[in-house]
């Protein structure tokens, strides 16, 4: 482990990472809401953290190994979250305790969504600001950003960039250099939201509100500038669009930019995780429909159809808008959506959860089971397009599988340690966990109730699941850390 | 510069990592995806695995907008039909192919846009029986490479007590040995490069790099050491490809015996060689060697496919004696072991290879470059083009030219002449410059002083 490197590294990227804390200055400048030195002093405590840890070690230019590409996301992430919630703690309003800060604060890096705030729309603009371009931050994250810009990252690039990205399968690079790769990611991402913004927009929100839902939606993050999220517009078209934005966000970048480097829309028909996520979205849209048609909710609202998508598709990608309260709806419907997160939008995506591919992939090699039990004999591959998928990612895929159900039933334990009724501890975890952001029972509003411990205990679960489990947990064994 | 490299051997894993570390656009083409995984782990390049000559692999590797294709399979078949896609396809600009039979090799007309299309042949074999073949010619040297055509030749050696120089500083060379010009442009004192200046003192186990004529070698040579006679014994150890050619150059100057263990392998070499004694046995069988008379033998140099068996062979020759011991090492982490050990010279073929392959990954008008000390630092031979108007370096005194830190022009031949560089040489169009580059990341710099302007057509 190179120690040095690693603040090195870590410097910089805290002194990146400060950037984020100018843009509101300026959204405070145009509205005059009183928290100028609120970021002001943020921002200084934070580009000076970076630059003690970056100073000293300036000269260090080692190598990076895998694990110090480890040790630096999470000690990055980690020291973000808290470096972001000073703003949320310092701010007179909302009046926040250190542990609803660190909450809201990872809630939006993570684009989880869930707030402990109860009435958003008294905040004052620029904290609002914030608290969405939290979750532009950290939709596709300030490691991939430093790893485009910093060219002297080298090949500890590619560490970083491996640990970062989401979905098992991360040997493939889009182009020779990983500057280029990381390069195309973001210009991408940040297209797609200004287009998103744009589109709002022209839809009919402000400036301010267009802004603050394409970072959430983008991101798919889903914390709104309002209480009653994007109910608050009650315009089918906002909804429209906003499903667009958040399934494109919900596919790969990566055939985001394969498609359009060759200018040829088959490339998505072509992709197996694409072309399986459509076919769950039918299905849960049928289940969703038919289920509300059954108990003759759809004649009670004629946009029915409109906003039971909106919901669907928000809280399938992990982003977590509402449109209604829908944890009024047959009981059935709440829970079942709420499930849909557990697998998420496609590896490579700014969404949380299993990840479509890694859902795939187990899926086929149940289906692989059942046909070696009728042939014992026969040889079966189990492949993604025509491409024979190696033992290597299988073992990986189940071996996630293994960490999430044992993560969950560890922090579900804890949760219900004080005393919170289960479905409320089991939304909340189940919300947390996949990056989501609504929950059921006493936190279908907001998070504030809970107990300062649960608080700390979903902020974990939401890292979990960002950095899906194995770069963290890997960091806890003993044998990382031995020589 | 979009670089695709078929073959993640020895070389392409060395010219992978060269090249990708130069900023270049690298994507390795391999069958093998172990290789590959270790490749992508440790450089910033990208891999495609599959069969590299298939159009489908090279299509998936971005051959549509590559600007050079370097085929090192270890199959020739494959990478001269690699090549010939490459250039039918997707009509590749420049395509490299390793070919290392020699039944290939002497149909020339074979290569070329008609048949095979190849724009550049590299047999590794022949780089390599070359390289041994200077430095047997060359008793003291420890790298030999040639300029224009052979005019002029850049030669490292160590300095030894006993040199009439040693302790001395650089400019006192012109009055121990007046009327011969020679230019030294590096000196590297326990690994760290030194920068020659006219009152740098020699100190002893310098490695000092000069250029000079051929004809003036010897002489420059003896005053940094004191000098070998003339080689005449020279042991091969394994009768390989290399062994034979080695064999084949060598054997009407010196008095030459290969080594070799395969009974049909010495049979065809006992046909096919004239005056060379052909021995069957193992090279690490010490009585073998001694009934030969190691300890009067002035080169053993061995050159099996094994490095281990090399190594083993070299030291053990050494310790009984024999004059000078070279062994050939393909494995780059055992060449910086036996540095300094008892094996006299490393010899990788890799380095052989890659200066040849790099020639033509240079841009400006680059005629050679050779790398040198395993790749730490470069020799580079560009042609100045244009005018005093379109080009930075043309009707220019050596020292106004910006050259970047660490470089240094060391010689300059044109047309037939060779001039040693000193501060009153002007640059003029059409000549050779022979610089020596000793940090790489200023390569990009040379390169661009060598390009000509925009507006020179």
């Amino acid at each position: 482990m190179h120690l040095t490197t690693i603040f090195r590294i870590l410097g910089l990227f805290l002194l990146l990472g400060s950037l984020m804390l100018i843009p509101p200055m300026f959204v405070e400048q145009w509205y005059l809401d009183g928290s100028l030195k609120v970021f002001v002093i943020s921002f200084l405590f934070m580009s000076f953290c970076g630059l003690i840890t970056w100073f000293p070690f300036r000269q260090h230019k080692q190598e990076l190994c895998t694990r110090d590409g480890f040790v630096i996301v999470v000690l990055f992430w980690v020291v973000l979250c808290f470096m972001g919630a000073v703003p949320f703690w310092l701010a007179p309003s909302p009046n926040m305790s250190f542990a609803d800060a660190i909450f809201e604060a990872v809630s939006g890096f993570t684009t989880t969504g869930s707030s402990v705030i109860p009435h958003v729309d008294d905040l004052p603009h620029s904290i609002l600001y914030y608290r969405q371009q939290l979750q532009f931050v950290g939709g596709i994250s300030i490691i991939i950003l430093g790893v485009a810009i910093l060219p002297m990252l080298g090949i500890g690039g590619m560490q970083l960039f491996r640990t970062e990205m989401t979905g098992p399968i991360k040997d493939d690079k889009l182009t020779p250099r990983i500057t280029q790769t990381a390069k195309a990611i973001w210009v991408i991402y940040v297209g797609i939201t200004i287009l998103c913004a744009l589109s709002y927009w022209a839809g009919g929100m402000s400036l301010f509100d267009a802004i603050g839902y394409s970072y959430a939606t983008v991101a798919t993050g889903g914390m709104a500038t309002h209480d009653l999220s994007m109910g608050y517009f009650d315009s089918p078209m906002l909804q429209i669009i906003s499903i667009i934005f958040m399934f494109l966000s919900a596919i790969s970048f990566n055939l985001h930019f394969i498609a359009l480097r060759s200018k040829k829309i088959g490339f998505y028909a072509a992709d197996p995780e694409f072309r399986a996520f459509i076919k769950l979205l039918l299905i849960y849209i049928l289940i969703v429909w038919g289920m509300l048609v059954l108990t003759g909710e759809h004649s009670k609202n004629e946009n029915l159809f409109i906003e039971s998508l909106f919901t669907l598709v928000s809280i399938c990608t992990t982003t977590g808008f509402v449109s209604t309260n829908f944890s009024a709806w047959p009981y059935f419907l709440p829970l079942m959506m709420l499930f849909t997160a557990i697998i998420g939008g496609c590896s490579g995506s700014t969404t949380g959860g299993l990840k479509v591919i890694r859902v795939l992939l187990l899926q086929k090699q149940s289906v692989r089971e059942v046909n070696r039990l009728i042939h014992p004999y026969a040889q079966y591959a189990i492949t993604l397009g025509d491409i024979k998928v190696s033992n290597k990612v299988l073992d990986a895929v189940w071996g996630f599988l293994a960490l999430y159900f044992v993560s969950f039933t560890v922090l579900l334990l804890l949760l219900l340690i004080s005393n919170v009724d289960l479905l409320t501890a089991y939304s909340a975890l189940l919300t947390c966990i996949s990056n989501t952001g609504p929950g059921l029972g006493s936190i279908s509003n907001h998070f504030g109730d809970l107990s300062d411990f649960n608080k700390w205990v979903l902020s974990f679960a939401m890292l979990l699941g960002r950095l899906e489990f194995f770069t963290i947990l890997v960091v806890f064994v003993p044998a990382f850390w031995r020589n | 510069m979009k670089i695709i490299i078929l073959g993640a051997g020895q070389v392409g894993t060395a010219l992978a990592e060269h090249l990708s570390k130069e900023n270049n656009d690298v994507t390795v083409v391999d069958i093998v995806p172990e290789r590959l995984r270790a490749l992508q782990e440790h450089f910033d390049l990208r891999t495609v695995c599959g069969p590299a000559s298939y159009p489908s692999t090279l299509m998936s590797a971005g051959a549509e907008d590559a600007d050079m294709l370097i085929a090192v399979t270890n199959s020739d078949e494959c990478n001269m039909v690699a090549c010939q896609a490459a250039y039918t396809l997707f009509k590749t600009p420049t395509k490299i192919a390793r070919v290392r039979s020699s039944h290939y090799m002497v149909y020339e007309e074979l290569f070329g846009n008609e048949a095979f299309a190849v724009d550049v042949l590299i047999s590794p074999d022949h780089l390599v029986m070359q390289h041994i073949k200077r430095l047997i010619e060359n008793p003291d040297a420890l790298q030999v490479v040639n300029f224009a055509k052979g005019k002029v030749q850049l030669v490292a050696v160590r300095a030894f007590y006993g040199g009439l120089l040693v302790g001395h500083t650089l400019d006192e060379m012109k009055e121990v040995l007046p009327g011969v010009e020679t230019k030294v442009v590096a000196i590297f004192r326990r690994n760290k490069s030194l920068v020659p200046m006219p009152k740098t003192i020699i100190e002893p186990d310098d490695e000092i790099f000069f250029l000079a004529t051929p004809a003036d070698i010897l002489a420059v040579m003896g005053k940094y050491r004191h000098l070998d006679k003339p080689y005449k014994n020279v042991i091969l150890a394994g009768g390989g490809n290399i062994g034979f050619r080695l064999a084949q150059a060598l054997e009407n100057q010196y008095h030459v015996k290969i080594i070799e263990n395969s009974r049909a392998r010495t049979e065809f070499l006992s046909e096919e060689l004239e005056n060379t004694t052909i021995l069957l046995g193992d090279a690490a069988d010490k009585t073998l060697l001694l009934d030969e008379n190691i300890q009067s033998t002035d080169v053993f140099c061995s050159v099996t496919q094994f490095d281990e068996a090399n190594i083993m062979s070299a030291i053990l020759a050494k310790r009984l004696g024999a004059h000078r011991v070279m062994a050939l090492i393909n494995r780059p982490a055992y060449v910086d072991l036996v540095d300094g050990s008892e094996i006299d010279i490393a010899i990788s073929p890799q380095q052989a290879s890659l200066g040849a392959l790099l020639t033509h990954v240079r841009r400006g008008d680059v005629v050679s470059v050779h790398s040198l000390r395993r790749g730490a630092a470069e020799a580079i031979e560009a042609v100045a083009h244009g005018d005093q108007t379109s080009s930075q370096v043309i009707g220019k005194k050596i020292p106004d030219i910006p050259l970047p830190k660490g470089t240094t022009i060391g010689a300059i031949v044109r047309g037939s002449k060779v001039i040693l560089a000193h501060e009153n040489c002007t640059i003029e169009p059409e000549d050779h410059v022979i610089l020596f580059v000793l940090d790489k990341q200023k390569i990009r710099e040379v390169e661009r002083l060598f390009q000509v302007g925009a507006t020179y057509i």
